[in-house]
């Protein structure tokens, strides 16, 4: 595909007088994953929850380029494709699984009602699928019937991924996936997360502090301070090779391993 | 070695007026130069090494020609083949340059950046799979390149956190060589190699040579470099440090 899945110009989000983010715009291609880094209270969650359709924006445009061919800006969207979009062709992976997944139902529930709400009523089908995506997040098949309140935090952060998964979603916004985990899961959940995207061919936009992360998993990175974008380009050249004071500041934080 | 002396073959690489600098901001905006200048081409076939003392920017100017480092200005275009019309990786487009990653510029680096969990037959084999080659194939290939640089069969698949600093680097030679990009950057591929490895590498490049591959390569290893250059390029001569 020649053109981009999601393109987002002069995207400005204010809270009152302050500013979350403004002056944001870039293009997110079919089968990339775009990085975007910063502190704390950069603004990269707001931008995220903006271009995902859960905050409104103040002004600017975000479009999407729908499976039919149509490029809308999600704000002509009627409140049904909006909600169609969020349940099918997107995915949304939180920091915190509990907010991605119904931790009273059972694991293989929370795989199988993103099934049912794109239209699958074959309980069999639904329940195979469910276990063959429990297998590739690597959660056991006899795991299927527990619910998420049973499970570590790697293995909901998984089951989160697997139910976003499932319906093929063509872009996927996470945000902190790895965040909350020890180190060791941290490494399993990126492993699976880097295989997957490239199996899939995903379009992904992660948000993430980890510089590690984004030189992992993206290969293109977005730098904000402030609530403004302050570099972005190819992740490894932002990292080998920074150029904009602040991104120095935080490559030069990394520990050298 | 000027286009007109090559008028019915382009180079593959052209570099031409590259300059490079680092602006330090957390040191006051100190501006270390690197190079100035830098111009010279590469063909199909020729294996050019980048020569000059330690720090002169041997391995900057690699970095620059696989967009790994941003220039300050010039250009650095790229052609697929010698009818090829010349993309200018220099410009700095993101997805220019991983296309041309993909297609036209292969890479191997000193250290290899290991992926947890990853094992040292797929991180071979990755840069065929995402040319679309299929799995199984690219997996064979991968092996036979690992056993003729000697690794052991046991290591295949294990991720290479633990290998030596020789088996890491076999590693990266074999993902290095096993696509057929038209232009090869190597960064003293043989620096921790034994000499039957090195005689190894030797052979591959020569036969990447023969195949047409444009090689640009820094061998601080002096066997090596007798073995394989037909060309070397004196770096100092585009030294910003010098006069500095």
């Amino acid at each position: 595909m020649s053109s981009p899945i999601l393109s987002v110009s002069n995207l400005e989000r204010r809270y009152g007088d302050f500013i979350g983010c403004t002056d944001i715009s870039f293009d997110v291609w079919p089968g990339e994953v775009v990085a975007i880094v910063g502190e704390s209270g950069s603004g990269k969650t707001t931008l995220l929850n903006c271009i995902s359709g859960r905050l409104e924006r103040s002004s600017g445009s975000i479009r999407y380029n729908m499976r039919d061919g149509r490029f809308p800006d999600l704000a002509d969207l009627s409140e049904a494709e909006r909600r169609f979009l969020m349940r099918t062709d997107w995915g949304f992976v939180h920091q915190n699984p509990a907010d991605g997944l119904r931790m009273r139902v059972s694991a293989g529930a929370n795989v199988g009602e993103r099934l049912m709400a794109i239209g699958d009523r074959h309980y069999g089908e639904i329940r195979d699928t469910a276990t063959e995506w429990l297998g590739r997040v690597e959660i056991a098949g006899d795991r299927i019937d527990d619910k998420p309140v049973a499970f570590s935090g790697g293995m909901r952060q998984r089951l989160q991924i697997a139910r976003n998964l499932v319906t093929r979603p063509r872009l996927i916004f996470m945000d902190e996936p790895t965040g909350g985990l020890d180190v060791s899961v941290q490494a399993r959940v990126l492993d699976l997360l880097r295989g997957l995207v490239s199996d899939l061919g995903l379009a992904v936009v992660i948000v993430t502090h980890d510089l590690a992360v984004a030189r992992l998993l993206s290969q293109r990175m977005i730098v904000m301070k402030s609530g403004r974008i302050v570099e972005t380009g190819l992740t490894d050249r932002v990292l080998d090779d920074p150029h904009h004071p602040y991104t120095q500041l935080l490559v030069a934080s990394i520990l050298e391993s | 070695m000027s286009v007109s002396s090559n008028e019915k073959r382009n180079a593959l690489l052209s570099v031409r007026q590259v300059a490079k600098s680092f602006t330090m901001h957390l040191r006051d905006g100190v501006v270390l130069p690197v190079v100035n200048d830098v111009n010279f081409e590469l063909f199909a076939g020729e294996c050019v090494v980048l020569g000059g003392p330690s720090g002169v920017g041997k391995s900057s100017i690699l970095r620059m020609v696989y967009g790994n480092y941003a220039i300050d200005s010039g250009e650095i275009l790229i052609r697929q083949n010698p009818f090829g019309e010349p993309r200018d990786l220099g410009a700095g487009d993101p997805r220019l340059v991983l296309d041309l990653r993909r297609d036209c510029i292969g890479y191997v680096s000193q250290f290899l950046r290991a992926v947890p969990r990853v094992s040292a037959l797929d991180i071979v084999a990755e840069p065929l799979v995402s040319r679309g080659v299929d799995r199984t194939v690219a997996a064979e290939k991968a092996a036979g390149l690992l056993r003729r640089l000697h690794l052991p069969e046991a290591l295949f698949d294990l991720p290479p956190a633990t290998f030596s600093g020789g088996e890491k680097q076999r590693v990266n030679i074999a993902r290095g060589f096993i696509t057929d990009h038209p232009i090869l950057l190597l960064d003293e591929p043989t620096a921790s190699l034994d000499a039957g490895n090195r005689d190894v590498v030797i052979s591959m490049i020569r036969e990447k040579l023969d195949a047409g591959t444009a090689i640009l390569g820094i061998f601080h290893d002096q066997p090596v470099r007798d073995a394989v250059a037909t060309r070397t390029i004196d770096v100092s001569a585009f030294s910003a440090r010098r006069a500095a």
